[in-house]
């Protein structure tokens, strides 16, 4: 994937400035930056919600007129839980799973129920879960159809001890797969363990990246005075 | 996937979260037959007169039963962000609407038709004779209301009052809808019953124009 | 860019029309048969409808091309066309029952086609309202277009159903039916120049308007980020 001086705006507000750079296959980046930088905006514009004011966000490889291919190895997480309160756990996943046309549906949305957790409270209905619950299906969902390009948008928020501990693992896993990762996240986070690469954001611009094969615990300081800055 | 399988499959899905709680359908059923009642409070329902005023106030009702239920089409994908997973999935974005207005469809028709044999018995029509025509009709006119409705969410549910902007944007567009309807049902309900074909035309017309603009901008609808 | 600049030319031009226009109308077409002078009324009426027509027909197109070039200058022209035809669309709907009301007795006999104006008056006052409970730019700017296509495909439909429903109930029908004297025919088309200047003026305004409207925003932006 590769971002290619993208700016967006809304209205006056610009919210990414001339954003330029790549990511390779298998890289796991961490996209960091206070409240506000474009880390939302960066996220979604790769997951193809969004289209860019100015720039392109390409994907080579990828046939421009089919979406629909490049959007099936696509799997998102992000603030909200994508999930609908109104159907039960297990519904939500096979409406899902029909969707992204999966085969062997069954036994994939049981996998995916066990391994998150929720397997007991499968035909309830996803109001009645705790927040915690609620974000791990909402990750679960993202890895149903075995996306190659996962995009992560803080997805700690609301996790325990636990679920913490299992999104480690999964995203440790997934690493090892081979599936690229774009995850936004706050500097004090323990996922940023695993990532092979950071990029910082400030107000819309992209300030630092430590490239394919830099450490990115040295962004760690730089994203906290950032933050405290503003 | 064929853009028919994917409108199938958020088609189910839509049905399958009104008829858990249901509560839509009955809160519109209610409020049509109120309506209905009340109209009917501001002339003699006995008369003559009334059997001539009696279909322009069932599609009165239908049109502004439809405008309220239409709302929550597209308010409800909002609460989790719930439309991004649709427009995240792989699918045409005109599957998605398309889904929504054959569920709206559904819905419509189904409050429709239980609503008839109570305006029948209320206003002493016979509608048996003429039940297939006078069915036509309805699915003609509810047609071009569900496609209207679906899209007119999609662009309500941006903006802020949604729950008033969505009938005082629907409802000056609907009129040639409402009059077509109108006209055509008072021509089955007439003695002898006829199918005025103009105004069916009106109908078709009108159901094709606001289907292929509904395909020609969908994109644009559900953009973020 | 001098905003304040007014192109007089123009100004003076349009008023000289009007002017012409005007004493035509009063004083150069002859006087109808059965309704005396106030069908006078009829050489701005007329034009009125038809200059409200093209403001709405120039909304349409500047619809289309935003949503498929996404400038937002279109969506200028195409709110300023809108208020503007919305006024002349007023206007048609005032000298409708002025003129009625002498010559009939009623303010309003639901006349096919000024019925169907008053339907298009709503519709665009539906599309006014949208867009101000719409507070992002481009959000606003590509619902509304959106809604202004399906609204703009429906006219016909509205003005052929309404029409067809009146003929079942035939009431008296404004401006007339039947062929015209040659003189009226160009003082009508001289009087609808006219009011087509004035549009085009008042767009021409409204627009700068926009635009500037625009530039303030922007302006005040750049000042936030950099106090920042």
């Amino acid at each position: 994937m590769e971002f290619h001086e993208v700016e967006k705006r809304y209205g006056a507000l610009v919210a990414l400035r001339r954003v330029t750079f790549s990511v390779a296959p298998g890289e796991f980046i961490a996209l960091l930056g206070a409240n506000g930088s474009g880390k939302t905006t960066l996220l979604r514009l790769a997951a193809l919600l969004l289209y860019p004011s100015r720039g392109e966000v390409k994907f080579p490889g990828y046939a421009a007129d089919s979406p629909s291919t490049l959007k099936a190895r696509i799997g998102v997480v992000a603030h909200s839980t994508l999930l609908y309160d109104e159907l039960t756990a297990e519904e939500n996943l096979r409406f899902f799973a029909r969707l992204y046309e999966l085969p062997v549906m069954d036994e994939r949305i049981t996998q995916a129920l066990e391994a998150c957790g929720v397997t007991q409270r499968r035909e309830s209905l996803v109001r009645t879960f705790s927040r915690g619950m609620r974000q791990r299906l909402a990750i679960a969902r993202a890895l149903l159809h075995g996306p190659g390009l996962l995009l992560l948008d803080e997805p700690a928020t609301g996790l325990d001890r636990q679920g913490l501990d299992w999104l480690v693992t999964t995203l440790g896993s997934l690493r090892v797969a081979g599936c690229t990762i774009l995850m936004s996240t706050h500097a004090q986070s323990e996922a940023i363990s695993l990532a092979t690469r950071a990029v910082l954001l400030d107000r819309g611009a992209l300030v630092q990246d430590t490239g394919a094969g830099g450490d990115p615990r040295t962004l760690l300081a730089d994203a906290g005075h950032a933050g405290a800055a503003r | 996937m064929t853009i028919i399988r994917a409108a199938g499959i958020v088609l189910s899905k839509e049905l399958r979260l009104e008829f858990r709680s249901r509560e839509l359908l009955t809160t519109t059923v209610v409020f049509v037959l109120m309506v209905i009642v009340l109209f009917s409070f501001s002339f003699d329902p006995t008369s003559e007169e009334s059997r001539r005023f009696g279909p322009g106030l069932l599609w009165i009702a239908f049109l502004f039963a439809g405008s309220l239920m239409l709302n929550p089409s597209f308010a409800r994908e909002q609460s989790n962000d719930t439309l991004h997973a649709l427009r995240l999935a792989p699918v045409e974005p005109f599957a998605i609407l398309l889904g929504k207005i054959l569920a709206n469809f559904a819905f419509l028709l189904l409050m429709e038709f239980l609503l008839l044999p109570i305006f029948a018995v209320l206003y002493n029509v016979a509608m048996l004779p003429v039940l297939g025509r006078l069915v036509l009709v309805l699915l003609l006119g509810t047609l071009g209301l569900a496609v209207t409705g679906t899209a007119f969410s999609a662009i309500s549910a941006q903006a802020r009052m949604r729950e008033l902007l969505l009938p005082l944007l629907l409802l000056p567009v609907l009129t040639p809808i409402l009059i077509a309807s109108v006209e055509c049902t008072s021509g089955l309900l007439a003695d002898p019953p006829e199918l005025r074909m103009n105004w069916m035309n009106v109908l078709i017309a009108f159901d094709i124009i606001f289907l292929a603009v509904s395909y020609l901008l969908c994109e644009t609808l559900l953009e973020e | 860019m001098n905003f304040a600049r007014t192109n007089w030319p123009a100004v003076l031009g349009a008023a000289a029309l009007i002017g012409v226009a005007g004493y035509a109308a009063l004083f150069i077409a002859p006087e109808e048969r059965t309704m005396g002078a106030i069908q006078r009324i009829f050489y701005f009426h007329v034009p009125c409808a038809w200059t409200a027509f093209s403001a709405f027909f120039v909304v349409f197109v500047c619809n289309i091309v935003y949503l498929v070039r996404r400038d937002l200058k279109w969506d200028w022209i195409g709110v300023s066309a809108a208020e503007v035809g919305l006024a002349f669309c007023t206007a048609v709907l005032v000298t409708g029952p002025i003129w009625a009301r002498p010559v009939w007795g009623i303010w309003w006999t639901w006349d096919a086609r000024l019925t169907s104006t008053f339907v298009l008056w709503l519709m665009y006052v539906s599309y006014l309202l949208l867009r101000t409970l719409l507070p992002d730019t481009e959000k606003r700017a590509r619902i509304s277009a959106a809604f202004g296509i399906f609204a703009f495909l429906d006219v016909p439909l509205v003005y052929f159903s309404i029409w067809l429903w009146r003929t079942q109930h035939p009431q008296p029908v404004i401006g007339g039916g039947g062929s015209l004297d040659p003189t009226m025919r160009w003082v009508l088309l001289l009087c609808w120049s006219a009011l087509l200047s004035v549009m085009i003026l008042m767009v021409r305004q409204r627009y700068r308007l926009e635009r500037m409207r625009h530039e303030a925003e922007e302006l005040a932006h750049a000042v936030e980020e950099r106090a920042r």
